[in-house]
Formats: C-alpha cells, sequence, structure tokens
C-alpha cells in the first residue's frame, strides 16, 4: 500500500462519516428538546448523550418518562435497544485490537452509524479507522446537538408541535426500520412487533407495550425449516 | 434522585457492558447461531413498535393526529429512497402544515 492509496482511502472514509454525521444532527436537536420536554435537567440530557450514547435507546427511556412510566420500563425498554451493541461487538471485536482498557474504551463508540462505516471497509485497520472516525464525529456532534436542542426548546412544547417536531421521532424509528424491511424474517418480525404494540397501548403501562413487541421474533418464521 | 437520573445511571452501566462484552469477552469468536439470529432481529420488533407507539400512542390511550400524516409521508419519502435528513423534514413538515389546516 502507498501512501496515495492511503490518503484517498482515509479521505473516502472521511466522506461517509461525514454524511453519516450530518444525518444525525437533528435528530440530536430532536432528543434535546424531547428531554426538556419530558421533563429533564440539561445535565440529563447530555449524561445520556455522553454515557449512553445510543440514539434510539435515549429516545426510547425518555419518551417513556415523559409519558408517565416506571424507572424499570423506561431502563428496560432502552437497554433492550442496545442489546444489538452484542452483535455489533461480535462483528467489530477483531477490528478493535489493543489492551483491554483500549478494547473498552473504543467500544463505547459502539452505535449504528460507527459500525456501520467501520464494517464497510475491507482491511482490519481500515474498519477500526472508520469506527473511530465515524463514532468520535456522531459523539462529538450528538452531544452539541442535545444541549442545542434543550436550551433552544426547553419549555416551548407548543413550538415542538407548531413545527412538526412530534413526528420527527417516529419518523426516525421507521427511517432506522427501513433498511431492515428488505428482509422477509425482519419484516415478519417488525410487522408483528408493531401490531403488539399497538394492541397493548391500552392496557399495559408505558413502555411495556415496546417491551412486549420484542416477542414479534416469534413471528419471524426463522424457527422453520432452514429452507423456507 | 430524580426518576430519570436513575435510569440514566441503569443505562449507562447496562450499555457499557453490552457494548465492551463482544471486544473483552468474545474475541474473534462468534455467537452462537440461533442466538445471533434472534440478536438480529430484535431491532426490527423494537424499532417498529416505537414508530407506532411514539406515533398514535399517547400514555394509554390511542390517539390518531397528525403524526400519523407524517408517518405516513415519511414512508413515501423513504420509499423514494430519499436521504435521513429529508425524510424527516419531510415527515415534520406534514404534520405541522397538517395541524395548520385542521
Amino acid at each position: 500500500m502507498s501512501a496515495v492509496d492511503d490518503a484517498v482511502r482515509r479521505r473516502a472514509i472521511h466522506r461517509q462519516a461525514a454524511s453519516i454525521v450530518a444525518a444525525v444532527a437533528p435528530f440530536g436537536v430532536v432528543f434535546g428538546a424531547s428531554a426538556a420536554t419530558a421533563g429533564l435537567s440539561l445535565i440529563e440530557a447530555v449524561g445520556f448523550s455522553a454515557l449512553v450514547f445510543g440514539g434510539s435507546s435515549q429516545f426510547a427511556a425518555v419518551e417513556i418518562l415523559g409519558d408517565g412510566g416506571s424507572v424499570a420500563s423506561a431502563a428496560v425498554a432502552g437497554l433492550l435497544l442496545n442489546v444489538r451493541s452484542l452483535a455489533f461487538g461480535v462483528i467489530m471485536a477483531p477490528a478493535l485490537f489493543g489492551a483491554w482498557w483500549q478494547r473498552a474504551a473504543m467500544s463505547q463508540l459502539m452505535i449504528d452509524e460507527s459500525t456501520a462505516v467501520g464494517a464497510a471497509q475491507a482491511e482490519r485497520r481500515w474498519r477500526r479507522y472508520g469506527y473511530l472516525v465515524a463514532g468520535i464525529g456522531v459523539f462529538v456532534v450528538w452531544n452539541l446537538t442535545t444541549m442545542l436542542g434543550f436550551v433552544a426548546f426547553a419549555g416551548a412544547g407548543d413550538l415542538i408541535t407548531d413545527l412538526g417536531l412530534d413526528a420527527a421521532g417516529p419518523a426516525a424509528f421507521l427511517a432506522l426500520l427501513w433498511p431492515r424491511l428488505s428482509s422477509a424474517p425482519q419484516r415478519r418480525t417488525a410487522v408483528a412487533g408493531a401490531l403488539i404494540a399497538l394492541a397493548l397501548i391500552p392496557f399495559a403501562p408505558p413502555g411495556v407495550p415496546i417491551l412486549a413487541a420484542m416477542l414479534g421474533v416469534a413471528a419471524s418464521g426463522i424457527g422453520r425449516r432452514p429452507d423456507e | 434522585m430524580s426518576d430519570a437520573t436513575i435510569v440514566l445511571i441503569v443505562m449507562t452501566i447496562g450499555t457499557f457492558a453490552l457494548k465492551a462484552a463482544g471486544p473483552l469477552v468474545l474475541g474473534d469468536r462468534s455467537l452462537p447461531a440461533r442466538l445471533q439470529q434472534v440478536v438480529d432481529l430484535l431491532p426490527a420488533a423494537l424499532l417498529a413498535a416505537l414508530a407506532i407507539v411514539s406515533t398514535v400512542g399517547d400514555s394509554r390511550s390511542i390517539v390518531i393526529d397528525a403524526r400519523l400524516v407524517g408517518l405516513a409521508v415519511a414512508g413515501l419519502a423513504l420509499w423514494r429512497r430519499l436521504p435521513f435528513v429529508v425524510v424527516i423534514v419531510l415527515a415534520s413538515a406534514a404534520t405541522a402544515i397538517t395541524r395548520l389546516i385542521a
């Protein structure tokens, strides 16, 4: 590998990471605004973005808290959304080499975006580089936009509905779900999960419908014959 | 301590463990195939549930309002392969406009 090849590869990774970081920014603003609306303090809102650092899990927890759900249902729903980090960890582990504390530190950048950019590269060192660039980029922008959203929209619930920002969360969830829908087992799981959640809204405390939706995996058909 | 702070602490510890488990414990080994299949499917169920609950849910009741128009527009935009940011902006705008008209 020549230095020129390296520079080209590095630039390609920077471009991929930049578009992903830009896409995350409005989402961060909405998270900050949702946190403010749900009654969190600024420290708590930024705490979620800096310490938990997992977009959909933060939204889930804050959504449930704002809806009057229990601590347990908010925490469990949020954590369940991060269970996929286990799978990401398996995918990225070979690229995140180093001493145990280095691996532990790098693993905290493990989100959809950093894993996507990292896993898209062919060689181990570029997987590591892509993962770190996207992860650090998203981390910085995510935290800054959380603060911006919180401060700009704090106590302005009307502004959020006037601007239709309460539809941004649903749209973002659908956008994150979308790429999965091209696979039949994923599609069956999603439809079953949505129906279970919808059916439980009037009967179960907030948060429970989202947890129960996990049972939708049973509808995926993965338990059937392997040729199906 | 507020409820949100307790949730934040629990999620910070739990998420740290979930994120670090692969690189620290599994290393180069992979999960059993069956478990891997279930882990791969969980996000689809949860994201679909979040989309539907945040669209029509309001505490313990189902409320059909302008958010549903936003979700429909988001679906249309995704089907047309528009970028993430555009999907969010269009969904928000459609919801805002629906409220103005209604």
